[in-house]
């Protein structure tokens, strides 16, 4: 703990100052040479202060094209990652809500079966069943689709099994409430369920939308056109062996700008799901 | 409001377990049916059974003389309030009032009305707008009524809805609801393991022990002639004293050799082992000097303030199947090591089959 002498106080800010700093300062650094011409950064040292490039080296990268992807600008892969991000965050949890849904509020032969094939798919990450769901991708035409980007990632067994843990938190008396009142699964679901899950929605939400946004390996493989890109793969191609021929002040651009939309949706739905865990009564 | 009769209901999980073993009870238009027994009676799964939450095995469910056996919840038009409040926690109270009736496509302003109606009724007026969590304890039970009420269902079943409030709170609950079920006129079904809960509430009560229904009869009927050994000990607090004894010529020896002479009262053939069932305060204490019935050597006293509890056993013996407790006025003071002499009045003398349990 922090002591209450003045000295102790002082070191135990000055810790926390470097660490932010440690972890802050190359974020800022990437900010700082996307500010800056190619010939500045290609001369080092790279100034530590913004430069007076801001608006050309943005607009350039966001609407004229990159030539190292084939003429694509940023805003087609920021469309694209964004497309992906939230078809992978909001068919997770769709999918998973509604499994863990039937898992446990019905009660069907297999019931116990399907729950443990779901959680096996635990074990069965995308890297270990690439070739053939990439086999599958190309057999049905999905190749350079939004589709193929995010359909097999989709199904979930982890947000599957968080949603079940919460459902099984839901007293029985209120579903059988409900069901006093006149309420069916679906309305059950959609009055009760759906309101009282918000907060865990939220929550997966931002670590879902992060999780398609930093996909690198599977759009790697799924997409061949430049325009299908996520602005991961993107980022990579742009960058070449040969340090003169990489454009690095639009490297940094694209940087600073495949980073900006998962922090808007941190900071946003922090505030909205720590609402919740404070309204939220056990 | 309807009639809720129930004709040999049973019920059996996973074909093995027989939780409910035949019950049958006719309860009339408006009145108050409490179910009582202690925990695993089959109470609970009785009052499901006839809201529907709960599958019948066998025998039927009437509700206003329909058989519902194989309607849901929703459709028999009963109103549940439940132990634990099931309150929307989400939702408004009176949202959490609203909810059933927009459910059953209620126009919007009949259900203003009668939300309105019932939340005045209750008291809850000023609170409409809040959410469950910003309510206490008795103003949630209270809630859980007002979504019953609003209903204007056939039947009220109840699960336990006071025993989650402290004790102060649930007497005065317990006469809310008494008076509500009254003012309404109801037919209820009231599910508790209390029996100050059973007797004050009751119009009709059923005591339930292993999944059968031991004895229905009115709360004083039953206080005055429990059908059974079970009945006698659940029903009166302290519980019904019972001694273990072998019937004479002229009365009752009691397995420690004090032997209870009984006028009076009817006597089963000598020799037969019985069980006699004398409540405590038909103990009465001797203090003009007259013969006593049994002495009492006092091992421990409860002082109540109105009244005086002496637990102990006869001066004769110490077996501990004879312990005793006699309750006395509060004016009385008893000590421990005490001998009391008692007089037993013998119209209030229960006498059971020792081998069967049953009344003789």
């Amino acid at each position: 703990m922090i002591g209450l002498s003045r000295s102790s106080r002082y070191t135990a800010h000055a810790i926390l100052i470097i660490g932010i700093f440690i972890v802050a300062f190359p974020i800022y650094y990437t900010f700082v040479a996307s500010t800056h011409s190619l010939q500045t950064i290609l001369r080092p040292p790279l100034p530590l202060l913004p430069g007076d490039q801001f608006w050309e080296n943005y607009s350039t990268a966001l609407f004229g094209g990159i030539g190292r992807i084939g003429g694509v600008d940023v805003s087609t892969l920021l469309f694209n990652t964004t497309v992906v991000a939230l078809a992978i965050a909001i068919g997770k949890i769709f999918i998973s809500i509604l499994s863990a849904f039937a898992i446990v509020f019905f009660r069907f032969p297999g019931r116990m079966f399907f729950f443990w094939v779901i959680f096996i798919t635990l074990m069965l990450p995308v890297e270990v069943r690439i070739l053939p769901t990439y086999k599958v991708m190309v057999d049905l035409g999905l190749i350079d689709t939004y589709t193929g980007l995010t359909l097999p990632l989709m199904a979930s067994a982890t947000a599957t099994l968080l949603f079940r843990q919460f459902f099984l938190t839901i007293p029985g008396e209120l579903v059988e409430a409900a069901r006093v009142d006149g309420a069916g699964p679906w309305r059950f679901f959609k009055d009760i369920l759906l309101p009282l899950s918000k907060t865990n929605i939220a929550a997966l939400f931002v670590i879902l939308f992060i999780y398609g946004w930093t996909q690198y390996l599977w759009p790697l493989l799924v997409t061949n056109r430049n325009d299908m890109n996520t602005i991961v793969i993107a980022l990579r191609k742009m960058v070449s062996f040969a340090d003169a021929d990489t454009q690095w002040h639009l490297v940094m651009v694209t940087c600073v700008l495949a980073i900006l939309p998962p922090i808007l949706v941190v900071v946003l739905m922090q505030r909205w799901f720590v609402k919740g865990l404070v309204e939220t009564e056990k | 409001m309807a009639t809720v009769d129930l004709k040999d209901v049973r019920k059996v999980y996973g074909g093995r377990v027989e939780a409910v073993k035949g019950v049958s009870i006719s309860i009339p238009d408006g009145a108050m049916c409490v179910l009582v027994g202690p925990s695993g009676c089959g109470k609970s799964t009785l009052l499901r059974m006839i809201a529907g939450l709960e599958e019948i095995t066998s025998g039927t469910v009437e509700i206003g003389g329909e058989v519902v056996n194989d309607r849901g919840p929703a459709e028999r038009d009963i109103a549940m309030v439940f132990q634990n409040y099931a309150l929307y926690p989400h939702m408004k109270v009176y949202d959490n009032m609203a909810y059933g009736l927009r459910n059953r496509g209620m126009a919007k302003d009949e259900i203003d009305k009668r939300v309105r109606e019932a939340a005045a009724t209750l008291g809850l007026a000023d609170f409409l707008e809040r959410r469950p969590r910003e309510l206490s304890g008795g103003q949630r039970q209270r809630v859980a009524m007002g979504r019953a009420i609003v209903r204007s269902p056939k039947a009220f079943l109840f699960d336990e809805p006071l025993s989650n409030l402290d004790a102060k709170l649930r007497g005065q609950m317990r006469i809310e609801i008494k008076n509500l079920q009254k003012t309404l006129g109801v037919t209820s079904v009231y599910v508790t393991h209390d029996q100050v809960e059973a007797m004050t509430l009751a119009d009709t009560l059923v005591v339930m022990n292993q999944g059968l229904a031991e004895q229905i009869d009115t709360p004083m009927a039953i206080y005055e002639r429990p059908a059974s050994v079970f009945v006698a000990g659940f029903i009166g607090s302290p519980a019904m004293n019972l001694l273990a004894a072998k019937s004479s010529q002229s009365g009752h020896i009691l397995a420690d050799g004090t032997e209870i002479a009984i006028s009076g009262a009817t006597l089963p053939d000598s020799g037969r082992e019985v069980l006699l069932g004398i409540r405590p305060e038909h103990l009465t204490l001797i203090e003009n000097g007259a013969a006593p019935d049994l002495q009492l050597k006092v091992t421990a006293v409860e002082t109540l303030g109105a009244d005086t509890l002496a637990h102990g056993h006869p001066a004769n013996g110490e077996s501990r199947s004879s312990e005793l407790v006699a309750r006395l006025p509060g004016s009385v003071r008893v000590r421990d090591g005490d001998l009391l002499p008692l007089s037993i009045d013998p119209s209030m003398v229960h006498i059971f089959d020792a081998a069967s349990g049953r009344r003789i």
